[in-house]
């Protein structure tokens, strides 16, 4: 997993040259681009592993830049943003962006997140069982494991959480989440994902008030962790 | 009072005014056998500089010009028409006619007159804001800015034999100082987003036991030297509200508390939901007879036990750049974002000492949903 390549589009010399010290010293090969055509460009010709995109841009939006690299860039791209407007970052998301994190962030987190999403990236459909620690969930056979009990769950809160386990670290927006489990017509019906939300909390986590594997991103949507 | 006047529409000026003339001159004529028609006179340029007091410069015009001409036609004699018989009364007229426009143009340059006062005294207001917010800031920014150029330069002298430690604390200060920072430059974002009317609540259901607990799993850190007791009712609803303002409302407020208060004080937060019924009153049965609506409140309480508020101040709390004069740190938004914030959400705010502490209560109109309490699936 180390020495993946990564490639930072950001046009403020201080932000690139800071990240560049911090995924070099990470063991990331890095490269990095100061402007949307310049950052598409490089993408296009050696391909990276995972892309940290900056949304404010000098000469496009970075909403147009993702949404060209969509076209064919299959790999993670996290999402940095000056502004924490929920309604930019649920955009980015909705628009195929892994992650995002709010300027200023901490260095920890970013290597947190971009571990997570090349984790993500590698393990998909491979592995039919996510162990987080105390909580077992099995994909293939459908049963959860909590301490070595099984939980029971219904058919929707299965569905929920699979889902989650699936793209475990990921944010998945409220959006989102209301179409794959209750399907398009439920859109903005967000209570029915409030109250399933509240009822696995209260039985896969250890205090659903502080819960450890179902993080609450306010505004946005929620984040699987499988801790270790 | 002025103010208002000059917001009603231009018709209705109009309306008001003609009518107020036609009125009293009808007045006048009832009892026009009892006096004399110059006094008649006196009367109608009394409502007219009435008129002038309250309504724009046109209007009044339209109501001196009326009157003089219903002066002229009902009153003086020859009556009902036009014809002015003696020449002392045409010149009656022609001074009744002039006193009126001068009274309307007069009474319309004191009004002017009187706006740039006001805004002269607004102006003085905005730039006394403008250096308390000067002072708070330029120390709130600078002393977190201080320390890291300072820390900085230490760090890069290569001269200086610094040990491993003191390293680390010049660092950890750096770390400290930016975060600081940076929590005021998002205070002062939010307060100009507020400023300029730019917060919309984006509504959508939220679960208020997950707002409080995110709350305080974010203050982790700043409670690790209090106790903080929870109290929510049982089976609360789902609220429709703006997670985000919300939690920022809760956030200020616990954060407060955590800071103004003793190490090892207990912080109260308790929520409930009022229900209010509203009747439409059945008058010939003299009883509520079907109910009209009902409104659902969330109610949010944060107490703590802290020294409290000095009476005195505890309307001003809310005020922004307001810091109480012995309190440390913080530019004195903190409280002033969560009236906006609680405002935007068309809902009120409430402090009060009660023994022992502080108590903010908030108040909420919101729409519910009880699907939680519901079987499902």
């Amino acid at each position: 997993m180390n020495n993946a390549a990564i490639l930072v589009i950001d046009d403020e010399m201080q932000i690139r040259r800071l990240l560049e010290i911090t995924l070099e010293s990470n063991h990331f090969d890095t490269s990095s681009a100061d402007s949307a055509k310049e950052g598409l460009r490089m993408a296009a010709s050696h391909p990276p592993d995972l892309v940290i995109l900056d949304l404010g841009l000098p000469d496009e939006n970075g909403h147009i830049v993702l949404k060209k690299l969509r076209e064919w860039y299959t790999k993670p791209v996290i999402i940095l943003s000056a502004q924490s407007s929920e309604e930019d970052i649920v955009n980015a998301l909705d628009n195929g962006a892994n992650d995002y994190l709010v300027k200023p962030f901490r260095t920890g987190e970013l290597l947190a997140r971009i571990r997570s999403a090349l984790r993500t990236s590698i393990a998909e459909d491979s592995e039919p069982v996510i162990d987080c620690g105390e909580l077992q969930v099995d994909l293939a056979a459908r049963t959860i494991k909590k301490n070595n009990e099984t939980v029971k769950l219904t058919a929707t809160e299965y569905k929920l959480l699979s889902l989650f386990a699936r793209q475990e670290g990921k944010v998945l927006t409220h959006q989102y989440l209301l179409r794959e489990v209750w399907g398009p017509g439920y859109i903005n019906q967000s209570q029915y994902l409030r109250v399933f939300i509240a009822q696995l909390r209260k039985k896969i986590e250890t205090d659903p008030n502080r819960p450890a594997y179902i993080l609450t991103e306010s505004g946005v949507g929620y984040r699987f962790i499988a801790k270790e | 009072m002025l103010r208002r006047h000059s917001k009603t529409s231009r018709s209705s000026q109009f309306l008001v005014s003609i009518s107020l003339i036609i009125g009293v001159s009808a007045g006048c004529y009832i009892f026009s056998a009892n006096f004399d028609y110059k006094v008649v006179a006196f009367i109608l340029l009394l409502t007219v500089s009435l008129v002038a007091i309250v309504f724009d410069i046109i209007p009044v015009m339209v109501a001196a010009l009326l009157s003089a001409l219903i002066w002229n036609f009902f009153f003086i004699p020859p009556k009902f028409t036009f014809h002015i018989g003696s020449a002392e009364d045409a010149f009656l007229f022609l001074m009744y006619f002039i006193i009126a426009l001068i009274n309307a143009v007069l009474t319309n340059r004191i009004r002017r007159i009187e706006k740039q006062v006001l805004e002269k005294e607004e102006k003085a207001k905005t730039i006394k804001l403008y250096n308390t917010l000067l002072n708070s800031l330029s120390h709130e920014l600078k002393t977190p800015i201080a320390t890291i150029v300072a820390a900085t330069d230490n760090l890069l002298d290569e001269r200086s034999n610094l040990s491993g430690d003191n390293r680390k604390e010049l660092t950890e200060n750096i770390s400290v100082a930016s975060l600081r920072l940076n929590q005021q430059v998002e205070n002062l974002l939010s307060m100009s987003r507020l400023e300029s009317g730019f917060i919309q609540p984006k509504k959508d259901w939220c679960d208020i036991n997950e707002l409080v607990y995110t709350v305080i799993n974010r203050l982790e850190q700043q409670l690790k030297n209090h106790t903080v007791h929870i109290n929510m009712e049982e089976g609360l609803p789902l609220y429709k509200l703006d997670f985000g303002l919300m939690e920022q409302v809760l956030y200020n407020l616990v954060y407060n508390a955590s800071i103004y208060t003793p190490e090892y004080a207990d912080i109260f937060i308790a929520v409930k939901n009022n229900t209010e019924k509203l009747y439409r009153l059945d008058a010939t049965a003299r009883e509520h007879s079907e109910m009209k609506k009902e409104e659902n409140y969330l109610l949010i309480i944060v107490e703590d036990r802290g020294p409290g508020f000095p009476e005195p101040v505890l309307e001003k709390v809310f005020d922004k750049f307001y810091r109480l004069s012995n309190s440390s740190g913080g530019t004195g938004l903190g409280l002033s974002i969560v009236k906006g914030f609680v405002e935007a959400h068309r809902g009120t705010i409430r402090l009060e000492n009660v023994p022992h502490g502080a108590r903010f209560t908030i108040d909420i109109p919101a729409e519910t949903s009880y699907i939680n309490n519901l079987k499902n699936e």
